[in-house]
């Protein structure tokens, strides 16, 4: 059994044992604390040259990473918390994720920064957020989002190693200690595993025109045909998951969840087809509600379907600051009820 | 490289006067709507690009700012290519992504925001020590740029991490349209010595006081891979951007006057020898401010959303 943070760990020990090139960059990453969530524990022992512990500046690091990236090696960047990244946006989106197209694809700008998002650990207004909408359609960035399915540890090394732009690693971090799940073998679940084509004008000569970000397709076994599709990324997927399970129990209510663990540039193949299906559309995301991942699902959705009308609701976070009192943080924050409710009444739409 | 070694009087004039014509002729094709977008021109402060860049070797790396031109040109950028670029054409820099403040050629680069390009090029620098290249990296900020917080954050992690960078301040007493009084509290120099940075500083226009200065930094950041600094009280002659100068156009005479680093080098040439380099640059300029022209645009083929 292999939890989240161990396949994590794992890729950078591997990405740093394959690749000359691959530094990790970043504050308080060195054993014995081994990072603020000690996904880069043991690093340090292991690669000391290689490990580079920062001072507090988040904007600065990332900047330097960015400059390592653009002179040929491979750095890794880790934001503390994701709350943080707000400090390191201009290098990310005026220098790290502009550099190749505003420079006529002269250059490449191969580094990877991972961060730990999320609530429901009591941490309060500026260390529970959920801030990678922020960075969604910045033109030249990837933003991927593992959940607990297939293997986030090959992800993260194939970021590191294969992907020649600038990829935002988003960890949930309640994912950290669940076990990995293998797609194949889900006790629950029939779960469908595909590589999504790349978007138009996303490859170019050379690269693969397929990502190597997987979209899982999840139904209940022997579940009859899905009235509503469930998108969701990250932990949202284990919540959407348990709403799945009591909507089939308790209601008589089947649904599929799509899972994509790319959420920007948007590839919505997968859920075109899966809404194709059912026609009926509930985005989950902890993100805060307005202008987020979940509108944009929608909008794609919804050029994309033939019908008339796409029925389609989100849930998501409410529009305030996490708050640091666990009774309240459990209102701001979506659970499995709330989807649970939404997702009745989006299949009562008429 | 001792450059004052290998380069001549000669040499050092057209350098900086193809600068000036090139800015100049920028400026006023500006008016005539042959470029489109915005600039930000040198003029005055040519002596600090040709003095800083004529020291760096081959292999060296520079990253430069909005104000970028005199250092594209003084690091051997073509004056067409740059042009082309201004003009938003296929053969410019950048194919007319870029523009004006966006450049990337050979080792040379730039970017439009204030103080970002400082840690990206620190960066540049522990990546080049990391593999052993022994090329030092130069980036040019201005005074302005003083105010930006992540300066201090990279020069903090430079020190740290000793990397083999040198930082250029052009103070040319002028942040778009606020005096550096006004914006810069405190010392330069100490800037950079808080974190046992060394540091020189000049005030002066002229290019043979600047080379030698900027050659001893450059060496010891090659010899000892460690950061150094160097200060250049300069003054900007134009506009900051076009024709948004808000200063008196008889105190900008006057600096024109006092500190042209042309007007010190040309007294060293012979006049015949003078005349005939001004006579080739202009027409090296003439010659591809026309090839530009006769550029094509570029396309981009629009991908649809889904």
């Amino acid at each position: 059994m292999t939890t989240v943070l161990e396949s994590l760990n794992s890729a950078l020990h591997q990405a740093l044992s394959q690749d000359a090139r691959v530094l990790i960059i970043g504050e308080d990453i060195l054993d014995p604390y081994g990072g603020a969530f000690k996904v880069t524990r043991g690093l340090s022992q292991a690669f000391p040259e290689r490990i580079l512990s920062t001072p507090i500046s988040e904007a600065g690091f990332t900047g330097v990473a960015t400059g390592m990236a653009l002179r040929g090696l491979r750095p890794v960047v880790e934001i503390m918390f994701g709350d943080f990244l707000t400090l390191s946006a201009d290098q990310i989106v005026n220098h790290a994720a502009k550099f190749r197209w505003m420079y006529n694809d002269q250059v490449r700008v191969p580094m990877v920064i991972r961060t730990p998002m999320g609530g429901r650990r009591g941490y309060g207004p500026t260390h529970s957020q959920t801030l990678e909408k922020l960075f969604l359609g910045v033109p030249g960035l990837r933003v991927l989002a593992p959940c607990a399915l297939g293997d986030p540890g090959k992800l993260l090394l194939k970021a590191i190693l294969e992907d020649d732009d600038p990829v935002l690693f988003i960890e949930n971090k309640l994912l950290y200690l669940k076990q990995i799940q293998d797609p194949q073998n889900d006790p629950e679940f029939v779960i469908q595993e595909r590589l999504p084509d790349r978007p138009s004008g996303q490859a170019t000569a050379g690269e693969n025109s397929a990502s190597y970000a997987p979209v899982y397709t999840l139904t209940l076994r022997g579940a009859p045909e899905a009235r509503l599709t469930l998108v969701a990324y990250g932990y949202m997927v284990e919540l959407a998951r348990q709403a799945a399970i009591r909507l089939a129990y308790e209601h008589e209510v089947f649904v599929e969840i799509v899972a994509p663990t790319q959420i920007a540039p948007t590839e919505s193949e997968a859920l075109v087809a899966s809404v194709a299906r059912t026609g009926r559309l509930l985005t989950v995301e902890e993100g805060t509600y307005t202008a987020g991942w979940g509108a944009e699902m929608i909008a794609r959705a919804s050029e994309a379907t033939g019908r008339q009308s796409l029925v389609a609701r989100r849930v998501a976070a409410l529009d305030l600051p996490v708050p640091a009192s666990a009774a309240l943080e459990e209102v701001v924050l979506p659970g499995v009820e709330q989807i649970v409710e939404t997702s009745l009444r989006t299949v009562q739409i008429r | 490289m001792p450059a004052e070694a290998i380069i001549s009087s000669e040499q050092l004039y057209r350098l900086m006067y193809r600068i000036r014509r090139f800015e100049e002729t920028v400026l006023d094709n500006f008016s005539k709507g042959v470029f489109y977008g915005t600039t930000h021109t040198c003029l005055g402060q040519e002596a600090d690009a040709v003095g800083v860049i004529q020291n760096l070797a081959h292999d060296d790396i520079v990253f430069s700012n909005h104000r970028c031109h005199g250092h594209f040109l003084a690091y051997g950028g073509e004056a067409r290519a740059l042009f082309a670029e201004l003009m938003g054409k296929a053969n410019g820099v950048c194919g007319g992504r870029g523009g004006s403040q966006h450049l990337h050629w050979r080792n040379f680069y730039s970017n439009g925001v204030q103080g970002g390009i400082v840690p990206v090029a620190t960066g540049m620098a522990l990546a080049e020590k990391r593999k052993g290249s022994q090329a030092v990296t130069a980036v040019f900020l201005g005074d302005g740029t003083l105010g930006e917080g992540v300066v201090y954050e990279a020069l903090n992690i430079a020190s740290l991490w000793q990397a083999p960078v040198l930082y250029v301040v052009e103070d040319n007493c002028i942040a778009q349209t606020t005096p550096t009084a006004d914006g810069v509290a405190g010392s330069l120099p100490g800037r950079f010595q808080a974190f046992d940075i060394p540091v020189d500083e000049l005030e002066t226009s002229d290019v043979l006081e600047i080379l030698p200065v900027a050659g001893k930094l450059i060496a010891e950041v090659r010899s000892e891979s460690s950061p150094r600094a160097l200060i250049l009280h300069t003054h900007r002659f134009g506009p900051h951007s076009k024709g948004d100068d808000t200063r008196q156009p008889e105190e900008v005479a006057q600096l024109r006057q006092e500190r042209d680093p042309l007007t010190i080098q040309a007294s060293r040439l012979e006049v015949g020898a003078r005349k005939e380099i001004e006579a080739q640059v202009e027409n090296e300029i003439f010659e591809a401010f026309q090839s530009a022209m006769n550029d094509p645009f570029p396309t981009l083929v629009k991908e649809p959303v889904i």
